[in-house]
């Protein structure tokens, strides 16, 4: 089975994070690292393969030159081999155009399941996966909490407010998962040293049949014009009395902010 | 009238209004009246259920669309949604589309944005008029505050809980029925399981009683529960919790979980690590509970009790017990 995972490299969410003069994201600014929710839909994929099923993984990206840094660790992790959409003239795309160039990608390789996150720790919108089923023709299935192929099927538990629904598509399909599929295993230094030889291709927006002007900043359909320093919150009320009498103060404070 | 600002409602696990779907119908009723645009309303459903919850939303909107869609029984929600809001909407390019971010409006969204080709602002906690929809969200775990808007006036609009306070219309607004026209989507759904039935939903709750590590384990989130009860509030948790398997991820507080946004919250034994905040900072009043004076959480809670919490919370449902008689 052939697995194709998004990886979107992210800037490692430190609090250190910051918007350049252009007013987007400074992506230069930070160490760039694989997406938290695609490194768990990534673990899935592998786990598969340690449970014996024969399964090729493939790493699928859309970021700036430093992309191949953070699909390095997806390699490490055990990924096979990863392809990189990669040209300046996509700096500052948005949401639309990103599902846009990925379908390009998409159609260029071959796949049963299709895995990304369900949202990116930067932009944080969570629509793209959605889109690119739709621009892909593939069956959608999101926020998996387990991942389960059977045939020439895929079989998903759906994280629910109250508890999970089960789905079931044909293959090939656009999977979304999530945390609860279980923690991503630490890259080993074997996987380490066996990463450096694996491929990592690059593809131009020329390799996809893309118009550069149809992507990038210009072509994005919102754009950021201002920004602000959020008001902080007051200083906390700090309270070291003892147990019965510091309920007393948190019963006296929360009367006095008319909350209960 | 060309230009329509819509909302895309939906109905919660109880067949209801969402919360956060009253507040995007009454985010959008005032952004109608501020642009002098008309608004609108979508719901979709199965036949039988779709016309309570359209009348639901019929409260806060003068004019809404109730979309039949047999397919809703089997299938998930979100792309018969979008279908039906394109065939909804019709030949009208300025329209604007507002949905709530729960996992469905995020995923319609994306359909919407497809089919549409129209762009997205996500996320918008508060969203003005200037021409066409003026978003404001918070970045970097709300660390900076930006304005966006579209190029071209107009687009989709995802939107937290806690935008506007939900507010029903003076009156009832019109209710139009249509059947979902086109094929229905290969995803099946099989079964749907319910594993906490009854319980608060935490994005509801006015109140929300929150365990971290410092719980220790599924005894203590006992005394989470307890207090939660005492206060007539939900339980929640951070990410160090569920993923210890003391309580089920449907709970988790955060950047992987859920957005809150009570008017209280009470942090018992959570740090208060970034990814944390991002999910609660929005709450009216934050009480945080910890042993470590100098735990992150002292820097964004309102109160701070330096203590141990399974002496604090017993102290805490008795001193509220007795007030309360």
């Amino acid at each position: 089975m052939k697995i194709v995972i998004l990886a979107k490299p992210v800037p490692d969410a430190t609090g250190q994070e910051r918007l350049g003069p252009d007013l987007r994201l400074d992506r230069a600014a930070i160490p760039p690292v694989i997406n938290g929710n695609d490194e768990y839909v990534l673990e899935a994929a592998l786990r598969l393969r340690d449970a014996g099923a024969e399964v090729s993984v493939t790493l699928l990206a859309m970021a700036g030159a430093f992309g191949p840094d953070a699909l390095r660790k997806g390699l490490a992790m055990g990924a096979d081999n990863a392809y990189l959409v990669s040209d300046p003239a996509l700096a500052g795309s948005d949401a639309r155009t990103t599902a846009r160039v990925l379908a390009a990608a998409l159609a260029k390789l071959e796949f049963d399941l299709v895995l990304a996150g369900v949202d990116s720790s930067d932009g944080a919108s969570g629509v793209v996966a959605a889109a690119l089923a739709s621009l892909s023709g593939l069956p959608y299935l999101s926020y998996a909490t387990s991942i389960t192929p059977d045939g020439d099927k895929v079989r998903i538990k759906r994280f629910s407010s109250t508890g999970y629904d089960v789905l079931e598509a044909p293959m090939p399909a656009l999977v979304t998962g999530m945390q609860a599929l279980g923690e991503p295993r630490y890259p080993t230094l074997r996987g380490i040293m066996g990463a450096r030889s694996k491929t990592i291709t690059t593809w131009a927006l020329a390799d996809l049949g893309i118009d550069p002007a149809t992507v990038g900043a210009d072509a994005a359909a919102s754009r950021v014009s201002t920004f602000s320093i959020p008001d902080a919150r007051s200083a906390a009320r700090v309270v070291r009395d003892p147990a019965p009498e510091a309920a007393k103060q948190i019963v006296d404070f929360l009367i006095e902010r008319r909350a209960i | 009238m060309p230009g329509t600002l819509w909302a895309i409602a939906e109905a919660g696990p109880d067949g209801h209004l969402t919360k956060l779907s009253a507040e995007v119908a009454t985010l959008v009723r005032g952004l109608g009246a501020a642009a002098g645009r008309d608004v609108a309303g979508l719901v979709t459903g199965t036949p039988g259920a779709v016309a309570a919850v359209a009348a639901e939303l019929a409260a806060y909107l003068p004019r809404v669309v109730a979309l039949e869609a047999a397919a809703a029984a089997t299938s998930p929600i979100a792309q018969l949604a979008a279908q039906g809001a394109v065939q909804a909407i019709g030949a009208d390019p300025d329209a604007s589309i507002f949905i709530g971010n729960s996992p469905d409006g995020r995923d319609t969204a994306g359909f919407l944005m497809a089919a549409l080709g129209v762009g997205v602002i996500s996320n918008a906690g508060g969203v003005a008029w200037n021409g066409g929809p003026v978003a404001e969200k918070g970045v970097f775990g709300g660390r900076l505050i930006t304005t966006s808007s579209f190029a071209d006036g107009h687009g989709i609009v995802t939107v937290p809980l806690g935008s506007v306070p939900a507010e029903e219309a003076a009156s009832a607004g019109v209710v139009e029925t249509i059947t979902l026209a086109g094929a229905a989507p290969t995803v099946t759904v099989l079964e749907r399981v319910s594993e906490a039935a009854g319980a608060v939903q935490i994005e509801e709750a006015k109140i929300i009683v929150s365990g971290g590590r410092g719980v220790g384990g599924p005894d203590g989130f006992a005394l989470v529960g307890l207090l939660a009860e005492t206060l007539g509030g939900a339980v929640a948790a951070s990410r160090a919790a569920v993923d210890a398997g003391w309580i089920p991820y449907a709970r988790q507080v955060g950047q992987t979980g859920k957005i809150v946004k009570p008017e209280v919250y009470i942090a018992l034994g959570i740090s208060g690590a970034v990814q944390h905040k991002v999910g609660m900072q929005g709450a009216h009043t934050i009480v945080a509970v910890n042993t470590d004076p100098d735990a992150p959480i002292a820097e964004f809670a309102d109160l701070f009790v330096v203590g141990n919490l399974f002496e604090v919370v017993p102290a805490l449902v008795a001193e509220l017990e007795s007030r309360k008689a």
